[in-house]
């Protein structure tokens, strides 16, 4: 809700109150969220609000969602194609095998495996190989890998299942997303090129290379850092369960 | 002429999609059997007929797709998975060829990305080089597929069940990133970005160098998080703050500044539930109950490679 207050603000000054309307549809999403209302209901709302507001007919909306809707199918393709194999093979114990593979390598923390996979990540994505995904690599090796590291130390309470799970993912997001700068190949770099073209300004795709490699430094140093802290919150979850009395187990449960 | 097209694969989905609609339809135990059926039947429908019926159509299909969701109508099946003693053993009996259809997924998505576009013969090619990528995807599940039965000596039908399995334990979510590509759409077309871009330019003391980098940074993140895609903020942001202020009033370098105002995006991706493939797709795969837990383990990330990316960027733009 934060940056509707924020525009609301800033929006004074503009005399012609007609553009902001065009912002409704921002705050049907706001609202929405912070109500709790279908994701789905919301945006759908959003976008026939936005729509009606910019003089569009309910049907141009509709047949707007139609298009972009269809114009949008690969983005489902990658789940919808591998999730059929990784389920199949989870079936056969992908994951127990996954967490076993790592339960035999001394020194394994769920931390060092995250940091290791965004390291990696972020190495193959910079040479643009497109190696990794939720459904890919995250739910059936990268997240029972984490897990069976912690497990091998521990009895792990489902409270540090959650945490290493949602780490898993943004180990994925980070190392895919801040690394890809550095090499021309990529998507970014290109849609860049292209945005210069249109505007007719000359800049070349090597000009903008490179200068992300500090940033990328700098998401796998808070990678080690956070992947580290959360090591040390399982530890010491661990540790109250195992100390005597039980107590301490309760209140790591509840 | 080229053998493989996305639109093929977008078929194999449908069928997908649709076996998923048809288990449900016979699945008596089923929470919400008619309800789920329905809409896993029209997504199929819109892999299935995709370009070749009116936008209007599928329109309307989203529309009733949205109200079933909203009514709680698609809910998850019963069907549970083996029990953990029988993967166990089937874990030990197998041993490392588990994993090789898993990684047969990311090979040949590189290999068929990489090659793919070069294989032809005569008249014929495999695959267009525009295509290559998402063909190379496409082959990758089918490949494995094949490659996971022969490990496993499963039946086929046993993909069909654990596919559906998995997929309703997403759940509508799955049609949340198509969504939300079609909202950025809408809100492009009705000149949303302009809007915010000249807000965020009116409100703030840009003619300090400073201020400008960080109110190009701050409309590149905050635009990525109402739309749920950096790509789309660029163009709208990069048009609207960073060529007029930083490029034009204070001769940044334009080659710099888009470098590091995307990654400034990215930050507005890790935070942001609109960027649901990134996000709530994996909390639902991940099996979490609390659908915002990746972005709660992202915060920490997005916030401080804002900041160090804003000084990298004030650092460098006005540098070289």
């Amino acid at each position: 809700m934060n940056f509707v207050v924020f525009l609301a603000a800033a929006a004074e000054p503009a005399s012609d109150l007609h553009p902001l309307l065009k912002l409704t549809g921002i705050l049907v999403v706001a609202v929405g969220f912070a109500l709790r209302v279908n994701t789905l209901l919301v945006v759908m709302l959003a976008g026939i609000v936005t729509g009606l507001i910019s003089g569009m007919s309910f049907h141009e909306v509709i047949a707007l969602f139609g298009t972009f809707f269809v114009e949008n199918r690969y983005m489902s393709l990658a789940v919808i194609l591998t999730v059929p194999v990784i389920g199949l093979l989870e079936r056969y114990g992908l994951q127990e095998r996954a967490e076993y593979l790592v339960r035999r390598q001394g020194g394994a923390t769920a931390g060092r495996v995250l940091l290791l996979y965004q390291a990696m990540r972020e190495i193959t994505i910079a040479l643009g190989i497109p190696i990794g995904g939720h459904a890919g690599m995250v739910r059936p090796l990268v997240a029972p890998m984490a897990e069976g590291a912690a497990a091998a130390q521990g009895e792990l309470d489902p409270k540090s299942r959650a945490e290493i799970r949602a780490h898993a993912a943004a180990a994925e997001n980070v190392g895919n997303f801040f690394a890809e700068d550095i090499f021309i190949g990529v998507g970014a770099i290109l849609l860049m090129k292209g945005f210069f073209d249109t505007v007719g300004m000359n800049v070349g795709v090597w000009d903008m290379a490179l200068w992300g490699f500090p940033t990328a430094l700098a998401a796998f140093g808070i990678g080690w850092w956070r992947y580290r802290a959360l090591d040390q919150r399982i530890h010491a979850r661990q540790r109250t369960a195992a100390a005597p009395g039980g107590e301490g187990h309760d209140a790591t449960q509840h | 002429m080229t053998l493989l097209n996305i639109e093929s694969f977008y078929l194999v989905v449908g069928v997908i999609l649709a076996l998923i609609a048809v288990r449900i339809a016979l699945d008596a135990s089923h929470p919400s059997r008619w309800g789920a059926s329905v809409f896993w039947g029209l997504f199929a429908a819109t892999f299935l007929l995709g370009k070749r019926v009116s936008p209007l159509l599928i329109g309307y299909l989203l529309l009733a797709m949205v109200l079933l969701a909203a009514l709680q109508q698609v809910k998850k099946s019963n069907e549970v998975s083996t029990p953990k003693s029988e993967r166990l053993a089937s874990a030990a009996r197998l041993g490392f060829r588990v994993f090789l259809p898993a990684l047969l997924i990311p090979l040949v998505v590189v290999l068929g990305s990489l090659l793919f576009r070069f294989l032809e013969v005569g008249r014929f090619r495999l695959a267009s080089a525009a295509d290559a990528t998402l063909v190379a995807l496409g082959t990758a599940g089918l490949v494995a597929l094949a490659a996971a039965i022969f490990v496993t000596r499963a039946p086929a039908s046993a993909a069909v069940k654990e596919g559906s399995r998995l997929l309703q334990m997403i759940g509508w979510p799955l049609i949340l990133p198509q969504m939300l590509a079609a909202l950025g759409g809408i809100f492009a077309k009705a000149g949303v970005g302009d809007v915010v871009a000249r807000i965020v330019g009116n409100a703030l003391p840009t003619q300090i160098p400073f201020v400008a980098v960080a109110a190009y940074c701050g409309g590149m993140a905050i635009f990525t998080i109402i739309m749920g895609n950096a790509f789309a903020a660029f163009a709208v942001i990069t048009g609207g703050i960073g060529l007029p202020l930083i490029v034009q009033q204070h001769g940044g370098n334009p080659a710099i500044m888009a470098a590091l105002g995307m990654l400034a995006g990215y930050c507005g991706t890790l935070c942001t539930p609109m960027a649901a493939n990134f996000n709530l797709v994996p909390a639902m795969l991940l099996e979490l109950d609390d659908h915002h837990a990746v972005i709660k383990a992202q915060l920490p990330f997005a916030g401080i490679i804002f900041l160090f990316n804003v000084a990298m960027m004030w650092l460098l733009v006005f540098r070289f």
